[in-house]
């Protein structure tokens, strides 16, 4: 009964086309925002803002380029981490090379080399199509770990594996503490989720989607596949480049190519999935199931720390969160944010029966 | 110059051994993506399972065929566990889904396998020695290891009982019926889910003797789950349901890739292996993008 848009009327085209149409749904996100920005430095200690709420927000905006990619255009793919591992290697190197350079700058122009090297990537899926085009970005992620791990140029000449970021100032402001880091990391989400969700229900996304529901048909209808999936595989590698080099900048505050393995490309895939497909809200709920689920079963296996050993403590973390994957998987396959709909569903009756 | 030649071709040979080796990994994934099209990533994971499976039950003194007997039987009980478990609530639902399911089995298999048994590096002697084989070494000067050989050998005789057990029987025909289409299979009555135990169970057998022999190379350890990475490359060259791709696709990429090593190695800094792989096997998907034998794809609108 609270829940429900009776009485909003819509009387200019832009009402019709706004992305939140009712009231509730707009007065809930100035909550979240409010929240994001004033809220958090008044509960949240230095340690859950830097541990927690900003690789939250990095893995978001990560999932947010796969979606794009994976959920939107149905090109399946397991070199996100190489995309990330792009951009993070660009950032480091342009800030160490060219200090002048602003910070957001940099953080822009590495989005873009990774956008280039995402084009490259993705120019085999007009022929290779499924699992065989996933196999093939494996390719890349490969590729990417031993060209950072064997030219030394990328390091700067350094033989550590480890390269700790320089210093940010933005604007003249030194970016120090943790929330300053949080504050950077959460304009950049915010910016890029707006321009996400327009460029979804703009004629890209609407030709993003036609290639996934089928390639052939919307080749008939006069969508080109070439431009369309190239510019999906470019805004998806943009986002991963700017997460990546947010990664390396604001949270661990070091690059490193092991940071971006399988693994990681494997993460962000499960983050898609668990959210949902195909939708943006889904990539913040998955995110944050992938980031804090770990954290919850690390919580739970530390308090069998004095009488069971760590290794099996560690394997038994890996079963739980398989067996939970799995698990989620069977009981909802569209994903956390298909619960949200439903959720909202009922909530328009509620408390009636119908 | 012979010397530079006979190099060449031991460094071929050598190449082709050890691409059956990844075919064997390989033939696990094309015979459940036969049968259920699933994509299974956790064959890498199964390879350890088994490996690890077999190689504790050896420690604790227990006969070699009879170890053998029993961590057969720990697979088929596994595929019997997956297929009830994971892929009945599955049935229907995107491939995607599937995909996904496995890489959290894989996650699971891997915790399994190491929380039962341990993380620690077991040796495995299966009696056969890493030698040079002499008579050709005598006779040419060209150095082949006996193991390879032997790898080789158990390599084609699993093939041939595959390809019989495909071709021959009721169960035979019925894989085959399900691989080609399963709605119209089950429509004749075939059991479905009984056909996938099926098909798992032999993945996992298949996934045994991988693990043995890989494990005899490396030693049983986490990283011969590693080996299904290796694996992919054969898989998407040879194409994912084709047996044959799979033989013909790591023979390719085991081949080259040494040959890259060695030969391009020098050149452009080592560590090629992790990606060479990959390379070769896009540089056929661009000219077949279904593998060399893989089933195409035909698309209606």
């Amino acid at each position: 009964m609270i829940y429900r848009e009776t009485g909003q009327f819509k009387t200019t085209y832009k009402g019709d086309m706004a992305i939140f149409p009712i009231r509730q749904d707009r007065w809930g996100l100035v909550v979240v925002l409010v929240f994001a920005v004033v809220g958090v430095p008044l509960v949240a200690s230095d340690h859950v803002v830097a541990g927690y709420l900003t690789p939250f927000l990095i893995w978001a905006m990560a999932a947010i380029g796969l979606n794009i990619l994976t959920g939107y255009t149905g090109q399946l793919s397991l070199g996100h981490g190489a995309f990330m591992m792009v951009g993070a290697y660009s950032a480091y190197n342009i800030a160490v090379r060219v200090p002048e350079l602003p910070i957001l700058l940099v953080f822009i122009v590495s989005g873009l080399i990774a956008a280039v090297f995402g084009i490259l990537v993705g120019s085999p899926s007009l022929r290779i199509k499924g699992f065989y085009l996933a196999v093939a970005t494996l390719a890349a992620q490969f590729f990417v770990e031993w060209v950072f791990g064997t030219f030394s140029w990328f390091t700067g000449g350094k033989m550590s594996m480890v390269l700790d970021t320089p210093p940010m100032t933005v604007f003249g402001y030194r970016i120090e503490s943790a929330l300053d880091n949080y504050y950077l990391v959460l304009g950049f989400v915010l910016v890029m989720t707006l321009l996400a969700k327009n460029l979804v229900r703009s004629e890209i996304g609407r030709a993003w989607m036609a290639i996934r529901d089928m390639d052939i048909a919307a080749e008939v209808i006069g969508i080109r596949p070439l431009h369309t999936k190239l510019s999906a595989f470019a805004v998806s590698s943009f986002y991963a480049g700017v997460a990546g080099a947010l990664y390396g900048f604001c949270y661990v505050k070091s690059v490193d190519f092991t940071a971006f393995d399988l693994f990681v490309s494997l993460r962000v895939l499960f983050m898609i999935i668990i959210g949902g497909l195909g939708s943006i809200l889904g990539s913040y709920l998955g995110a944050a199931f992938i980031v804090i689920l770990p954290i919850l079963i690390n919580t739970w296996g530390s308090q069998f720390s004095e009488t069971v050993p760590a290794n099996l403590i560690s394997n038994v973390e890996h079963m739980i969160f398989g067996g939970l994957i799995i698990f989620f998987l069977i009981v909802e396959p569209h994903g956390l944010a298909r619960l949200w709909q439903i959720t909202k569903e009922k909530l328009r009756l509620w408390p009636f029966p119908y | 110059m012979m010397m530079e030649l006979i190099f060449a071709i031991e460094v071929l040979i050598a190449g082709l051994l050890s691409g059956v080796m990844y075919s064997l990994v390989a033939l696990g994934f094309v015979l459940i993506f036969k049968a259920s099209g699933v994509f299974n990533f956790a064959q890498g994971a199964m390879v350890l399972f088994a490996a690890l499976t077999f190689v504790r039950i050896l420690e604790m003194g227990v006969n070699f065929w009879l170890a053998i007997a029993i961590s057969l039987a720990v697979m088929v009980v596994m595929a019997v566990v997956i297929e009830r478990v994971m892929l009945r609530p599955l049935v229907g639902q995107p491939v995607i889904i599937l995909f996904m399911a496995t890489i959290g089995l894989n996650y699971f298999l891997e915790g399994l396998a190491q929380g039962i048994w341990d993380a620690e590096v077991h040796g495995l002697e299966v009696g056969i020695p890493d030698v040079p084989w002499e008579a050709v070494m005598e006779s040419t000067g060209i150095l082949i290891s006996l193991f390879d050989i032997w790898s080789a050998v158990i390599c084609g005789v699993l093939v041939f009982l595959l390809a019989f057990f495909f071709q021959k029987g009721r169960i035979g025909r019925a894989l085959r019926a399900v691989a080609d289409d399963n709605q119209a299979a089950m429509s004749v009555g075939i059991p479905l889910q009984l056909i996938w135990a099926i098909v798992w169970a032999v993945a996992g057998m298949v996934a045994l003797v991988a693990g043995t022999l890989w494990g005899q190379r490396l030693g049983v350890q986490f990283s011969i789950s590693l080996v299904a990475l290796k694996a992919l490359p054969v898989l998407i060259l040879g194409g994912f349901n084709s047996m044959a791709g799979a033989i013909i696709g790591g023979l390719i990429i085991g081949a080259s890739e040494k040959l890259a090593e060695v030969y391009l190695g020098p050149i452009i800094g080592g560590g090629l292996e992790s990606w060479a792989a990959y390379f070769i096997a896009m540089l056929f998907l661009i000219f077949r993008p279904h593998g060399l034998f893989g089933e195409e794809i035909i698309e209606r609108v």
